[in-house]
């Protein structure tokens, strides 16, 4: 499996504040090497998060989205000690799944 | 007389107020005499450039040979001291000597060739390749045209310098003094010698006089 | 008696008002920025270096198959936790200052019976370093919200402090930059980035309390080494050998100067 992210979940006032920082190149397959070969796309096109067990955010990335994705957003609802589990999926058809606990 | 007084109270505690945040101890003082410190006198000094540096691309272990005018002005301790007064006066003497004035009469070039040099920070690191034109670095340190917005401020603004002066003579000699060797005028500037140090050519300090004097110029709209 | 008084204040009421009307374009400008770099400290890549390096601290490797956990960072053997604040300093089985990456090189010589000739001469962006780097973020992550605490009492530790202050003022190289051209004085910056004045307390703290950091715009976690290997670079000096006194110095100075100040390490940066 490829590199961990890091998540952070905390629950105020009955809105959920997810955060995740995610390990990847995200290579456009613009840019050229030293010796001016295309380093070939590599980027996370899908990302699922679920809370408690239920999806909550899908997305679907390109190019754009720069190295070392960080993503943070709010859902009302959940509590602490909910789970977190966010998913991702590159074009390479390379996964990673981490979870975390609502604090 | 009372109104005035009441004024002084309310800026002088403004002051105190806002000074008093400062906590962290001040570093060590140079010591007044001009030296480094006993540990750090020549001997040592010399000994940890020579076995601390490498050459690398174009950048050699030459350059770390100071000449007598960054020599002068390494110490900031002893550079105005009356002690160097005529060694301040005798190396301005020098680098006002090194300066060439134009081979071919023409003071002023292109000034759109001129932006462009002066937004150019390229060349003489060892990460540059020998023979490839140099840039001025110029928006690096000063404020050139208003339109653009990402400019330093190490040196002073630039902005309006051929309309604020003129285009005399004297102006125009001064200008190409200027870029050519900055340390003419001012011993210690922290202006980087251009001509002097070969960064710049002949045809590019024309075209950086143009940014700047030319009235077409964006720098004098 | 009272018409110069009056004059005296419209007059300071004035200047007041030019000046900050001049620099409205300037701060707004100045402003987007400094927004856009708050908004990056949330979500720091560099954390994602820092486990790296957690990792690479208990793995064993080298001749030896030994990890890094018994590396004396000046703490005592394996004390991680606020190390870093205390670096550069002087150890006795080695007899010389040194900051973290010098350090390292020696734990990995002796505990690990690494040779690290490669390491040094291998480019900061080479697999060779990415150890070294990753380690720095993780160390320096251990000191974080900690106060700088370097002592110059040794005689080698004021020695090195010197001897960095007097490379800090060194004019050299096609364009008579030292480090002071850019760093020696107050509230300027180059291009739209500031420039912290490194012989006061204040300054030094900025530069020395948020390195090693991430640089969003290489997409690179770069340590302290790394840093003072670009300036030198861009002085358009030749490069200074990878944990030589040259850079042992030049962070002494700085770390010296930053006594009291509180580490933020890893910082993010543009």
């Amino acid at each position: 499996m490829a590199n961990p992210m890091k998540i952070r979940a905390t629950n105020k006032d009955g809105i959920t504040e997810i955060k995740i920082l995610m390990n990847h190149e995200m290579e456009t397959g613009q840019r050229k090497d030293a010796s001016g070969n295309l380093i070939p796309a590599w980027f996370i096109n899908e990302v699922n998060v679920d809370l408690n067990g239920k999806s909550v955010l899908k997305a679907e990335w390109g190019p754009s989205v720069s190295k070392n994705p960080y993503m943070a957003f709010k859902v009302k609802g959940g509590k602490a000690g909910d789970k977190v589990v966010c998913t991702w999926t590159d074009n390479k058809g390379d996964k990673r799944t981490d979870e975390a606990t609502v604090s | 007389m009372m109104t005035f007084k009441k004024k002084t109270t309310v800026v002088l505690s403004l002051l105190a107020a806002m000074t008093a945040g400062s906590v962290l101890a001040a570093p060590p003082a140079l010591p007044k005499d001009g030296s480094w410190g006993s540990g750090a006198g020549d001997a040592n000094f010399d000994t940890m450039m020579q076995s601390g540096f490498q050459s690398k691309g174009i950048a050699t272990t030459e350059r770390l040979k100071q000449d007598p005018t960054q020599k002068l002005c390494s110490n900031p301790t002893t550079i105005y001291s009356a002690k160097n007064t005529a060694l301040r006066e005798k190396l301005q003497g020098e680098n006002e000597a090194s300066i060439k004035y134009p081979s071919n009469g023409n003071w002023l070039g292109n000034w759109k060739n001129g932006e462009k040099i002066a937004q150019s920070g390229k060349g003489l690191t060892w990460s540059d390749k020998a023979g490839e034109a140099n840039g001025g670095n110029c928006y690096n340190c000063h404020q050139i045209t208003k339109e653009e917005l990402a400019y330093g401020t190490i040196g002073p603004s630039l902005y309006n310098y051929g309309k604020l002066r003129g285009n005399s003579e004297e102006t125009i000699r001064y200008t190409w003094g200027k870029i050519f060797n900055a340390k003419a005028t001012n011993i210690c500037s922290l202006m980087p010698r251009a001509g002097a140090m070969g960064v710049l050519n002949e045809d590019q300090i024309r075209d950086l006089m143009a940014l700047l004097l030319d009235p077409e110029s964006p720098v004098n709209k | 008696m009272r018409a110069p008084h009056i004059k005296a204040s419209l007059f300071v009421v004035i200047a007041l008002a030019f000046s900050v009307s001049s620099q409205a374009q300037q701060d707004s400008t100045s402003a987007g920025i400094e927004a856009y770099r708050e908004a990056l400290q949330d979500g720091n890549p560099a954390d994602l270096y820092v486990d790296s390096g957690a990792e690479i601290w208990k793995k064993k490797a080298g001749p030896k198959e030994a990890s890094l956990e018994k590396c004396d960072l000046g703490l005592g053997p394996g004390k991680v936790k606020g190390a870093y604040a205390q670096l550069p300093r002087y150890f006795k089985d080695t007899n010389k200052v040194q900051d973290l990456e010098s350090r390292l090189l020696t734990c990995m010589e002796k505990l690990q019976g690494v040779d690290t000739t490669e390491i040094v001469k291998a480019a900061f962006s080479s697999p060779k370093k990415a150890d070294l780097v990753a380690l720095s973020a993780y160390i320096s992550a251990e000191s974080k919200g900690m106060k700088v605490k370097v002592s110059l009492a040794h005689p080698k530790e004021r020695q090195m402090y010197d001897l960095g202050r007097r490379l800090f003022y060194y004019e050299a190289g096609p364009y008579d930059f030292a480090c002071a051209t850019c760093h020696g004085q107050d509230g300027k910056r180059i291009r739209l980035q500031d420039l912290p004045y490194i012989p006061s307390a204040e300054g030094a703290a900025k530069g020395w309390t948020t390195w090693p950091a991430y640089r969003v715009s290489s997409g690179q976690m770069w340590s302290m080494q790394w840093r003072i290997n670009d300036c030198f670079r861009q002085q358009r000096f030749p490069e200074p050998i990878y944990a030589s006194d040259v850079t042992v110095a030049i962070s002494s100075f700085m770390a010296g100067n930053s006594n009291g100040s509180v580490m933020q390490t890893p910082g993010i940066k543009r």
